[in-house]
């Protein structure tokens, strides 16, 4: 389900980049090209690196060579407050939550607005309550700390402080794994509505074929350290690269389902 | 520029509001304090229109803020109207226009004084948990030690050998130094104000009596606790944390024979041997002062000491020695597995740790005191 973004806009653009950790190279001269109001599904073997190009993206990781524009600044040669406004316009989901264990979920959610910006406490609250509202939860998780929480819940208020501070791009780290089959649906349709409502752009790293079926507008694949294909779903199909075959033909593919019935 | 973002006109019953520029984080406060003087406003008002054709940006904040102007003139009892909303916001304020108005559970706890009366209540009930708990330990630590006896093959050898290393042999350098100095420290008081009245020659009485008998065993056991005792909370703790203890429970294994066991023991054999090297260090740190301070010939610092110590001194501080690394070692284990899911609380066990243990050795301490003097030793 192509949603038409008339004018290619990017908005991250990764270029000649290569991460190594020690002897060991990671991505070796990775391409990549992110466009404004799309969900861009990130797929690979595990260990292929999909993570490190993530981290990379978004500064936990230094880069050996290449260049990385995220919203069109460079972020290897910005100036400290340059980088910062730009870190501000992006909102990062991790694996685990990473939620803050000593804080409550309302203090989760404020930690960020309060840090950059001055709003009144009546303000703040209600945000909260918006925002927990959006991702599907209630105000009675307000006060409960991130170990009350179960998989989903958390995932769910780890995806509110993402967005606490009205992102440009997220970049989501797995978002659904660990949820059962419901849960993860439901968490596919919440990003594609939290998507259209934000007008966001979804960087989503992902072994989930059924996200990638349901609300992916455009999938890059990364194996041998290089980003080997990127295109919509029908794209992944038709190609005849065995990773591909193997990946989106195999047992579990909902493709190979179909072709059986 | 924040004047642009709303401007209101009465006329009569009716108020005609228009929003301009940008309706974003960045202007949010400045918004809130605009609308929040619109709604404020006097008067008697049935017909609200908001125009939002000025309004170029608009997220959650600014569509937040709007919802909020409409629901405080609905609550009001006006009737409200929104023109002019770009298409693509609409799915937004529809999204807020949604959120039901519940308040969120008010922070704080309650009147301070039933807080405080609170709180002390609390903390008495945790000193009564954290006995049972320590008492519970005790009689796990038992039942483990009989069944080991019973097949001691299943004793974790490797496991003592490897907590051995790390709490006694990694430990001797940095007790040695220390209780080195506790030792020159002693004997260079003791010579300062002992000469006052020409009894130097006792100093090393007292570096004798009170090194073997308390100083070497204290501080020893208040090292091992800071160094051990809080590396033993930490580990256990966030092998909690990460379910590794739930594991070793569902594959039949009990955490208190594989994890706490071998480390008490270590603990047991190794605080009597660093307080033997401790006690040393500081009775040759004693000789020293003495000797270039006090100028008492080390041969007469060894012969006094001889006549001046039995061998009950020495026993004393080394029979207490393994009671007092039991007590660091349960403390510690009974901490670290009461740590829950949070950081926070990862180091709040910790320090709790070391704090009780602390403690508890100091009392210990002073219970053997009573119970030799009436033995006599």
């Amino acid at each position: 389900m192509a949603r038409g973004n008339g004018s290619k806009d990017t908005i991250i653009e990764v270029r000649d980049v290569v991460v190594g950790f020690g002897e060991h190279i990671v991505l070796n001269r990775v391409d990549l090209d992110v466009y404004r109001g799309e969900i861009l599904g990130f797929v690979g073997g595990s260990g292929a690196g999909k993570s490190v190009l993530m981290r990379t993206i978004i500064g936990l990781l230094p880069k050996r060579a290449g260049t990385i524009k995220v919203l069109g600044v460079d972020m290897a040669a910005a100036s400290d407050d340059a980088r910062r406004a730009v870190e501000r316009r992006w909102g990062v989901l991790f694996q685990q939550g990473a939620l803050f264990s000593s804080l409550s979920v309302r203090e989760n959610l404020q930690f960020p607005v309060r840090e950059y910006l001055d709003l009144s406490q009546r303000l703040l609250d209600e945000l909260v309550i918006a925002k927990l509202d959006m991702v599907g939860l209630d105000a009675s998780v307000c006060e409960k700390f991130p170990s009350e929480l179960s998989g989903g819940m958390t995932k769910r208020v780890a995806l509110a402080r993402a967005l606490a501070l009205d992102p440009d791009i997220v970049f989501l780290d797995e978002p659904t794994s660990g949820l059962d089959p419901i849960g993860a649906g439901e968490f596919d349709n919440l990003i594609a509505t939290l998507q259209r409502t934000l007008g966001l752009t979804v960087f989503m790293v992902t072994h989930d074929l059924d996200s990638l079926h349901t609300v992916c507008d455009r999938i890059a694949v990364l194996a041998d350290g290089k980003v080997i294909a990127a295109g919509a779903m029908d794209v992944m199909l038709a190609s005849k690269h065995p990773w591909l075959q193997a990946y989106f033909h195999g047992k579990r593919s909902r493709a190979d389902h179909a072709e059986r019935q | 520029m924040s004047d642009m973002l709303l401007e209101g006109k009465a006329q009569g019953g009716q108020l005609k509001l228009a929003g301009a520029g940008a309706w974003t984080a960045q202007n949010a406060r400045a918004l809130e304090a605009l609308i929040d003087g619109e709604t404020a406003r006097a008067g008697k008002l049935r017909q609200v229109d908001i125009d939002m054709r000025g309004v170029e940006r608009l997220d959650t904040f600014g569509a937040w803020l709007l919802e909020r102007l409409v629901r405080d003139f609905s609550a009001r009892g006006c009737q409200t109207s929104v023109s002019g909303l770009r298409e693509d916001y609409r799915a937004l304020i529809d999204e807020l226009h949604a959120v039901k108005p519940e308040q969120a559970p008010a922070h704080g706890n309650g009147q301070s004084l039933t807080y405080a009366l609170g709180s002390i209540g609390q903390s008495i009930a945790a000193i009564g948990e954290s006995f049972t708990a320590f008492i519970n330990m005790l009689g796990a630590l038992v039942a483990v030690v009989g069944r080991v006896a019973l097949r001691p093959r299943g004793f974790r050898f490797t496991s003592l050998v490897h907590q051995l290393d790390n709490v006694a042999w990694r430990a001797v350098p940095i007790i040695l130094l220390i209780t080195f100095l506790i030792g020159c420290i002693i004997a260079q008081q003791g010579l300062f104000h002992f000469r006052k009245f020409g009894a130097d020659i006792y100093v090393v009485d007292m570096v004798g009596i009170l090194v073997l008998r308390e100083i070497g065993v204290l501080i020893v056991a208040i090292m091992v606790a800071g160094r051990s005792g809080s590396a033993y909370t930490a580990e256990l703790g966030s092998m909690k944390m990460r379910e590794e203890i739930d594991a070793l429970r569902t594959m039949g294994f009990d955490p208190i024979e594989v994890l706490i066991l071998p480390r008490i023991v270590a603990l047991i054999i190794g605080v009597p041997i660093l307080t033997f090297l401790g006690s040393m260090a500081a009775l040759y740190g004693g000789g020293i002062v003495c000797w270039l301070y006090g100028g008492i010939d080390p041969d007469i610092f060894l012969s006094r000491l001889k006549e001046a110590i039995t061998i009950d001194h020495f026993k004393v501080g080394m029979i207490k020695a393994p009671f007092m690394a039991m007590i660091v070692g349960v403390v510690a284990s009974v901490e670290g597995l009461a740590v829950k899911g949070s950081a926070e609380s990862l180091g709040l066990q910790t320090t709790a740790s070391v704090v009780e243990s602390i403690f508890l050795v100091i009392v210990l301490d002073g219970l053997f005191a009573i119970f030799f003097a009436s033995i006599g030793m």
